[in-house]
């Protein structure tokens, strides 16, 4: 980690590089705000910002270029009102500063809020340096910028390389060539081709072969300035051998204006590796009309490219007003294997069209989805999946079971399962139930002495068991609390 | 003290209960005789606050204090207790989870300290060996895959776990063997106490041998047709429901 606070320099520089810019605008140098709006300049005034190498601008502007003659995808089951996309900022810093040396650095009102919304103490114990915690690495993004990172000279022992993108891309810029863009590339998709242009940051981990992480990666995300889009963007590599669990849990505060967030993922997994990527998402989702609450446009893939690979997505969603997210596996090597294990909670008006794709194109490839959707208020959740067999996936497996609860009257769930086969030997399952929250289960609670909301998080918590459970323990403890916030106020 | 005024309770726009009143001093144990559709389980739910069941008119009160203004959960946490006559099964949250969750929502809510694991899991033991509930089911999700039978236990084990105020029984013996029926009644005789009373409905004397109430009440159309000992009970063995039905 550098020493200087380096925002600052960074920031004049940026400023300095852009008075040479053609079409010549000029930022205030104590702005860590891109100007608003999307363009050529935009894109060059981020990677200014970044220190980043020609190639990585050169990469950006090609993505934008192409996202110009993009078209916003619909076909979702959602609506909101068309997003102005030259209304939005694209990049912010922290107006405290960038990048501490070490925790005793960080303003205690940055801790506050990560006290707030790390809820998991012991999390929050490794992040204040609280002797005898447990050894969680934690590289925190705030609004754009990496401002924290621990243990990562623990983690550069046993060679595993854990730092935010942007740094990745200076220090490491043969990886991240050979690697980023190669699981999701530029042209995949509206919102990943917008994110390709302007990421702001995000992470990076490479686990060399044969290393077994030693300890969870973790990385909080949070939106804090006023409509600043975040474009995180991260990239974990497992090279053959390796094994790593990542946890990515996060919130943001109250806000009015509808926040931009379109966020990359990818993950690359050679022979014999193993990835398991765990979400805790809770956005602000709009108050009980609607209004504000983040719109959470996600791009998450594996590429399981190696014999073997492994790799398994836990996410439980309770946030944001929109939720556009279907984490994947490209299942290439031969028996690898791809899971995907899902808690959706939707209430008050929320939307949530989310699922998985699993690509069998190696023999024996193996795949299991469990997916949740529990909707209240006037909320709507559609799980969406493909199963998609290719005919040399000869042996391939797969299990889906899709479980829906209602809770009132006036929410919905959608089951929308596509699965095509081209391999005869192929074995799929499928499952679906959807079921009502039952009020003779809640009486039967509240008779036992739970009060409503307490009885409706219990019988939610029973319902998504199979999920939670996959969690590792203290997002799962987390997790559990956050389904009865997320569904305060669905029963009367 | 339960104590139940001229009670009215109608469900979906029908009166099932028209005018009950029936006193359950503490310390003592009451039955409830009734032909079907007399209004025995609307009863219970009634004085459990079960929200479709419209308490119209008279009143209820638990040690003084009136309860029909309450939650469920408040009437819980003050000591009432139902013995459900269908018990649920809760998927995905074990037995144990589920009983310390209710005991310590109860105790909190009257002020009282969260029971500590180890205190719990020793009660706990006890408890499920009293009502004869072996370990390998207490680790299940709640009531899932339970006989009928082992439900009744868990009604049985929750009620010895809770301590409760005042307990409602509601059809306790349906579907119990003669083992099953003489456990129901080693935990009401090992609860039994000066401060705690008892309504236990039913439509048979078989248990009350076990239980051996003070008062038997018998409920046709919604009222109290006759009060008496137990050997009102036996009577009802002998000649049915017929007399009181024609006379109501």
């Amino acid at each position: 980690m550098n020493n200087q606070p380096r925002v600052d320099r960074s920031t004049i520089e940026a400023a300095k590089s852009l008075e040479t810019y053609k079409h010549g605008f000029v930022t205030p140098i104590e702005s860590e705000k891109a100007p608003k709006g999307l363009s050529e300049q935009t894109v060059r005034f981020i990677s200014a910002k970044k220190e980043e190498p020609d190639w990585m601008l050169a990469w950006r502007l090609d993505a934008f270029r192409r996202w110009k003659e993009m078209i916003e995808p619909t076909w979702a089951m959602v609506s909101y009102p068309a997003i102005d996309y030259q209304d939005h900022y694209y990049y912010a810093a922290p107006k405290t500063g960038a990048r501490y040396k070490s925790l005793d650095d960080v303003p205690p009102e940055i801790l506050k809020d990560f006290e707030k919304l790390g809820i998991s103490l012991k999390e929050t114990e490794t992040l204040l340096g609280v002797e005898g915690a447990p050894k969680v690495a934690v590289d925190a993004v705030f609004d754009s910028v990496s401002v924290a990172t621990t243990f990562r000279a623990e983690l550069a022992k046993a060679g595993v390389i854990f730092m935010s993108i942007s740094e990745a891309i200076r220090e490491h810029p043969e990886l991240v060539r050979k690697y980023l863009g190669t699981v999701v590339p530029i042209t995949d998709n509206f919102f990943a081709t917008l994110n390709s242009a302007v990421f702001s940051d995000g992470t990076f981990v490479y686990v060399p072969p044969g290393v077994r992480c030693p300890m969870e990666l973790s990385t909080y995300f949070r939106i804090n300035e006023e409509k600043t889009g975040q474009f995180e963007r991260t990239l974990i590599i497992a090279a053959p051998g390796a094994y790593v669990s990542y946890l990515e849990g996060c919130t943001a505060p109250m806000r009015d204006e509808n926040q931009l967030h379109a966020a990359v993922v990818e993950l690359v997994v050679e022979d014999d590796a193993e990835i398991k990527y765990s979400t805790v998402q809770n956005w602000y989702p709009g108050d009980k009309d609607g209004k504000g609450g983040i719109y959470n446009f996600v791009t998450k893939r594996a590429d399981c490219r190696g014999k073997n690979s492994k790799v398994s997505w836990t996410q439980v969603e309770t946030g944001s007003a929109i939720t556009w997210k279907y984490p994947s596996c490209v299942l290439k090597g031969d028996n690898s294997s791809g899971e995907f294990y899902s808690v959706a909670i939707t209430n008050h008006r929320q939307q949530a069209d989310t699922g998985t794709k699993m690509i069998h194109l190696g023999k024996k490839t193996r795949s299991r989805i469990v997916a949740k959707g529990v909707s209240a208020g006037r909320s709507n959740s559609a799980y969406r999946g493909l199963v998609s067999i290719h005919r040399n996936a000869a042996g391939a497996r797969n299990f889906t079971q899709c479980d829906s609860l209602l809770i009132g009257e006036t929410c919905g769930a959608h089951t929308i399962p596509y699965v095509e086969s081209k391999a005869p030997s192929a074995i799929l399952e499928h499952e679906a139930t959807t079921s009502r929250l039952a009020e003779d289960q809640l009486f039967y609670c509240q008779q036992r002495g739970l009060s409503a909301e307490e009885a409706v998080a219990l019988l939610v918590n029973g319902f998504c068991k199979d999920v939670l459970q996959t969690l590792p323990m203290e997002f799962a403890v987390e997790a559990q609390k956050l389904l009865s916030v997320s569904l305060e106020g669905s029963v009367g | 003290m339960l104590k139940i005024d001229n009670l009215h309770v109608s469900v979906g726009g029908a009166e099932i209960i028209r005018g009950l009143t029936l006193v359950v001093p503490a310390g003592e144990v009451h039955a409830i005789m009734g032909p079907n559709g007399s209004g025995k389980s609307t009863l219970s739910f009634a004085l459990a606050g079960r929200e479709t069941y419209d308490v119209t008119a008279g009143s209820a009160t638990l040690n003084g204090e009136s309860i029909l203004g309450l939650k469920p959960h408040q009437r819980a946490a003050r000591g009432l207790f139902l013995s459900f006559q269908h018990p649920m099964e809760i998927p995905g949250v074990p037995v144990m989870n589920f009983v310390r969750t209710a005991l310590n929502a109860q105790r909190k809510a009257s002020g009282e300290a969260e029971m500590s694991a180890a205190e719990f899991l020793k009660a706990f033991r006890e408890k499920a060996r009293l009502v004869g509930l072996d370990e390998e089911k207490l680790k299940r999700p709640f009531n899932v895959g339970f006989s009928g039978g082992e439900k009744k236990r868990m009604e049985m084990l929750q009620m010895a776990m809770f301590e409760p105020a005042f307990a409602v029984m509601d059809e306790t013996d349906s579907g119990l063997d003669i083992d099953a029926l003489k456990m129901v009644g080693d935990v009401v005789t090992s609860l039994r106490g000066p401060r705690r009373g008892f309504l236990v409905i039913t439509h048979y004397q078989r248990l009350l041998d076990h239980i051996r109430p003070d008062r038997v009440h018998i409920l046709v159309r919604g009222r109290i047709a006759k009060s008496g000992g137990p050997e009102l009970a036996l009577e009802l063995e002998r000649s049915g429901y017929e007399q009181f039905t024609a006379a109501a």
